[in-house]
């Protein structure tokens, strides 16, 4: 008994060193993961994550700083990408996409001051001291650095309206969806609050 | 503008068919078989037909309430039922209660629900159900009995047909092998094939039913008939069963010329045993089985020969149920690889060269 | 008869032509207000020409192409312009798109429209073509894609076969086959007009073979051509799917991405030739065409010739109402169709029918869950599968889908058709592809604006360099220390 012991110990510890020196010597170098994490965002440098442009986001979510989700314009998509490569679990059922904003000025609120244009990020506002100021839609990307800093708060996020070529088909609910829906409603008497859950005023 | 609200796309009509039909149908298919073999195995064959039914028909609205499904609608389908019925007809007949409502257990939360309900399993319910049996009461789902017609002289009446069903169980005297079993017992005893081969029912009576099985075993003709009628309609294609039947017969066949003391012959094989019943109810479950033609036809093929290689070598003299769910795990992957080809496309998914000068 | 090649997948709904098949085409009466919308083709919209207040007449331009891919509008009648604005468009969205209301003056007086081409068989190529532009003629089978651009593809490549497009495989429309019934020597010579212009050899017409009648006129109206030949293809639904028929016809698939006229076949409707015949012949533009008026609902179904721009309520008007609340008011076809948001919507160039349905014949019924039957995978005619590509979208999976190729899947409904568990699996499809189309429209915009991001950077980094070499230009004397400079 003492000699199988003994022989699958050793074979144990042999093996094991083996397979351990393996993992030394034999290592892959690992690609910088902040470059392939920062390519997957989307590089506007908006600052709506909280970090200073998007490699200083990326390097955050390297060291495992960062939630997979802190990216509002990547929106769900990004977050699922970002999850999968650096094998994060994370639910996102519940999240909610941003709706695509855009900057929009008012125009009897404008005073010429310029201090938006000195502060987007894509250059996207169009103007000139003591003339009107105008967001061009097509370039913004919806940051929102303009709208802190605008003394008359003239600027607004608007939602990007659907035209009919942007507009598509929604995703038609599953059975069970569906089944939700044409659920005939019951009413129930809420549960009386017991003893020990607080009564909300 | 939002992209909801704005109710369902095109198209607006529909083709008449429906989840329920398709149900009825398979039952209406499978009824003259059952009908005849009921009346074969008298009372306790009808008791435990029936309180299999009911057992797959309570697990199934246990499971929905469970599930907080709709309990009506999803009934109503007709699943649970066929389930139930495929389960009744592989249990042997004078088996007792308790095989039906444990099948029923495997069958319907644990093979079917647990996996997320209809559409979602990956193994045949009663497939499972009568597997896990076999393998846990080999003694009880093994007790085959010859034919007791229902009016005959020896056939059990009502009272005794409750005794064996639900109280002391089948006299150990009335036990008869199939002729599979018969075969391969005489086989580990050293009798060669062509002798044993005698004993059995001959090709008539095997057709037609009269020998010793499962209710699902015996009259290959009804089976037939309905199983040509299922194809009639459409319900299901001839590519498992010709799959089924085909290479089973072939491989048979061929080892059978080659040695026909160790291998019985191809129509023995069609003929004996749960072949045809597994050819056009079982194997060609929708769930479980691959969803294009010609992965349909691999999965008959496969099927076919593994219940040969099990019959012949393994343990088991039947081997219909453990083919089928060898071939279901092997399903998605089929599916995989017999994808059709697209439009325009080669079987890569490239768009197919130009062959004309511009 | 040449040999037909099979077809794959495909299902056979119920027709229910014979509501209106036996209906000669009507002329539909001038109804108070016309709406003509500037888009009613693929490409760029219409550039307007007449301000509202203008006094126009029948056939004059309303609104110009504009750039290579686009068509041009004409009044259908003679009246004044009441107004130029945004109204709901003919979509299921029920978003508005610009519209130019017309008020007819009831005198239907004619513009002067351009000399009638006197031999289109010998003359110019260009001649023809431009005529076809000018008309503002569209295809007309639903594609509505400007039908001068496509006679251009016989310079580009070598056409064998003008396929005409008589099939009709959507049930309930009749607009086509009245046509080839009634003008079977219209629609002739428009294709052959078309040939030529191609440099076709041969014309081909398909025709289902539900509609014996217009298989028997176009026979008529093709004796005497030796070019032209009439072939009755199986009637089943979607044959008139363009590539199908071509396959059905030549034996040509036509590779994945790529135009038909890259395997020598070009196809257009049956309503396009006889619009190319009158625009020739007569010098007048596209201002109407044949809508069938039908459903279990209406009243009197009818195949109408309706000006562009009446309202779906003065056709359904016209046909006497409906006889039940309709369950569903579709644009199109029942398969394809789209789902009408109102009745005061235009009828434009696509248009090729309208239907009130009642309950039954949609036969609507809750969905359960996929059984996977393979019935979707047996009726596809793209040999796509629809069940796996329906549960990938389920679970939001879309590069899944797109790799089993939901991309190539042209909206036919064949698979919800048939599916027993009723899963509205084509619109998981529209929904799937109007998805990518979306994120691909984000991706090229999000590589926008890294680009204006980073020549923002780049213009205040060369702002900030500029002012430290002015500083410097200035006080040239002042040694520097060398941590004096500050790091930019």
């Amino acid at each position: 008994m003492w000699v199988d012991i003994a022989s699958l110990t050793l074979m144990g510890g042999v093996l094991g060193s083996l397979l351990g020196a393996a993992a030394w010597f034999l290592a892959v170098e690992e690609n910088p993961l902040e470059a392939e994490l920062q390519a997957m965002l989307p590089g506007s440098q908006c600052g709506q994550c909280g970090y200073v442009g998007c490699a200083q986001a990326a390097a955050a979510l390297a060291r495992g700083e960062a939630p997979v989700t802190l990216c509002p314009p990547g929106g769900k998509a990004t977050a699922e990408k970002l999850a999968k490569r650096l094998g994060v679990a994370v639910d996102l059922s519940q999240h909610e996409d941003k709706i695509p904003q855009y900057a929009v000025i008012v125009e009897d609120l404008c005073i010429g001051c310029t201090r938006c244009i000195k502060e987007c990020s894509a250059d996207a506002i169009f103007g000139a001291t003591k003339q009107m100021h105008t967001a061009i839609a097509e370039a913004c990307h919806a940051c929102g650095k303009c709208v802190l800093v605008c003394p008359t708060d003239a600027i607004l996020m608007q939602p990007i309206p659907v035209t009919l070529r942007t507009w598509h088909w929604p995703k038609p609910p599953s059975w069970q969806e569906r089944m939700e829906l044409e659920k005939p409603v019951s009413h129930h008497w809420p549960k009386p609050p017991s003893c020990q859950q607080p009564v909300e005023a | 503008m939002s992209m909801t609200g704005v109710g369902p796309s095109a198209p607006f009509t529909h083709a008449p068919a429906s989840v329920g039909r398709t149900m009825w149908l398979v039952l209406l298919a499978l009824m003259p078989a059952t009908a005849f073999n009921l009346y074969l195995f008298g009372w306790p064959a009808i008791l435990l037909f029936a309180e299999t039914l009911g057992a797959c028909v309570a697990a199934e609205a246990l499971c929905l309430v469970l599930a907080d499904r709709p309990v009506g609608p999803t009934l109503a389908d007709g699943s649970a039922l066929v389930t139930g019925w495929l389960l009744a007809l592989s249990l042997p007949p004078w088996a007792p209660w308790w095989t039906g409502v444990l099948g029923a257990v495997f069958a319907i939360p644990l093979a079917k629900h647990a996996f997320g309900g209809l559409g979602q399993n990956p193994f045949n319910p009663a497939m499972v159900a009568r597997v896990a049996l076999l393998v846990s009461f080999p003694v009880a789902m093994t007790a085959w009995v010859a034919p007791h017609p229902l009016f005959a002289a020896n056939s059990p009446g009502f009272v005794e047909g409750l005794r064996i069903t639900f109280g002391a169980g089948m006299p150990d005297t009335v036990s008869a092998a199939t002729a599979l079993g018969y075969i391969k017992t005489e086989l580990t005893r050293g009798v060669p094939v062509s002798q044993s081969i005698q004993q059995t029912p001959d090709l008539l009576d095997m057709a037609l039913g009269i020998e010793p099985g499962s209710l699902g075993e015996t009259s290959m003709l009804l089976i037939l008939a309905g199983g040509l009628f299922l194809l009639a309609r459409g319900i299901i294609s001839w590519h498992i069963p010709v799959g089924l039947t085909g290479s089973l017969f072939v491989i048979a066949t061929l080892f059978h010329a080659i040695n026909p003391d160790r291998f019985t012959s191809g129509v023995f094989h069609l003929t004996s045993g749960a072949t045809l019943l597994g050819a056009f109810f079982i194997a060609t479950d929708y769930v479980t089985s691959p969803v294009s033609k010609g992965g349909r036809l691999l999965f008959g093929i496969g099927c076919g020969l593994l219940i040969w290689v099990i019959r012949t070598f393994a343990g088991y003299p039947e081997g219909v149920a453990f083919a089928v769910l060898l071939m279901n795990a092997v399903s998605p992957i089929i599916d995989q690889y017999t994808r059709p080809r697209r439009f325009g496309r080669t079987r890569d998914g490239e768009p197919l060269p130009v062959k004309r000068e511009p | 008869m040449a040999r037909l090649f099979p077809m794959r997948g495909g299902v056979h709904p119920e027709y229910r032509k014979e509501l209106t098949s036996e209906k000669a085409i009507i002329n539909l009466p001038l109804p108070d207000l016309l709406y003509i919308p500037l888009q009613q083709h693929v490409g760029a919209p219409s550039e307007l020409l007449v301000a509202a207040g203008a006094r126009v007449r029948k056939g004059q331009m309303l609104a110009r192409s504009d750039g290579k891919v686009s068509t041009s509008q004409h009044a259908p009648t003679s009246g004044l312009i009441k107004a130029i604005g945004d109204i709901t468009a003919p979509h299921p969205s029920g978003l508005p798109q610009p519209t130019i209301l017309l008020e007819p003056d009831g005198a239907d007086a004619w513009a002067e429209l351009p000399e009638p081409i006197a031999d289109p068989f010998s003359v110019d190529p260009k001649v023809i073509r431009e005529r076809v532009a000018w008309a503002g003629i569209v295809g007309m089978g639903g594609a509505v894609f400007p039908a001068a651009v496509k006679l251009d593809l016989g310079n580009q490549y070598k056409i064998d076969t003008l396929v005409i497009n008589g099939a009709e495989c959507e049930p309930y429309i009749t607009a086509d086959d009245r046509i080839m019934q009634e003008h079977a020597d219209e629609v002739m010579d428009g294709a052959r007009i078309m040939a030529r212009v191609l440099n076709a050899a041969r014309v081909v017409v398909g025709i289902e073979d539900n509609k014996p009648q217009a298989i028997r006129a176009m026979q008529w109206a093709a004796e005497g051509f030796a070019e032209v030949s009439v072939m009755a293809v199986p009637a089943r639904y979607p044959m008139g799917y363009a590539h199908e028929l071509i396959l059905a016809i030549t034996g040509h698939e036509t590779p994945a991405g790529k135009r038909t006229a890259e395997i020598g076949a070009v196809a257009y409707n049956v309503g396009t030739a006889r619009a190319v015949a009158q625009a020739v012949r007569l010098g007048r533009p596209l201002i109407s065409r044949v809508v069938t008026v039908s459903g279990g609902a209406l009243r009197h179904p009818a195949n109408l010739l309706a000006p562009i721009g009446a309202r779906v309520a003065d056709l359904i008007e016209y046909c006497g109402g409906f006889t039940l609340s309709p369950a569903r008011l579709v644009i199109g076809g029942p398969m394809m169709g789209q789902p009408l948001p109102s009745l005061d919507i235009p009828v434009v160039k696509g248009t090729a029918g309208i239907l009130a349905l009642s309950a039954a014949e949609v036969g609507e019924r809750p969905q359960s869950p996929c059984i996977r039957c393979g019935a979707c995978i047996e009726a596809c005619p793209v040999g796509l599968a629809p069940l796996e590509m329906a549960a990938l979208i389920r679970k939001d999976n879309l590069e899944g889908a797109a790799r089993l190729g939901v991309e190539d899947c042209i909206g036919c409904g064949s698979c919800s058709w048939i599916c027993p568990s009723h899963i509205p699996l084509v619109q998981y499809f529209h929904y799937a592809n109007g998805m990518l189309n979306h994120q691909e429209q984000e991706r090229r915009r999000n590589e926008r604006t890294k680009t204006l991001v980073e020549a923002h950077h780049l213009r205040l980094e060369k702002q900030a360099a500029a002012k430290q070499a002015a500083q410097a230009a200035r006080k040239p004397s002042t040694p520097k220390a060398p941590n004096d400079k500050a790091s930019a």
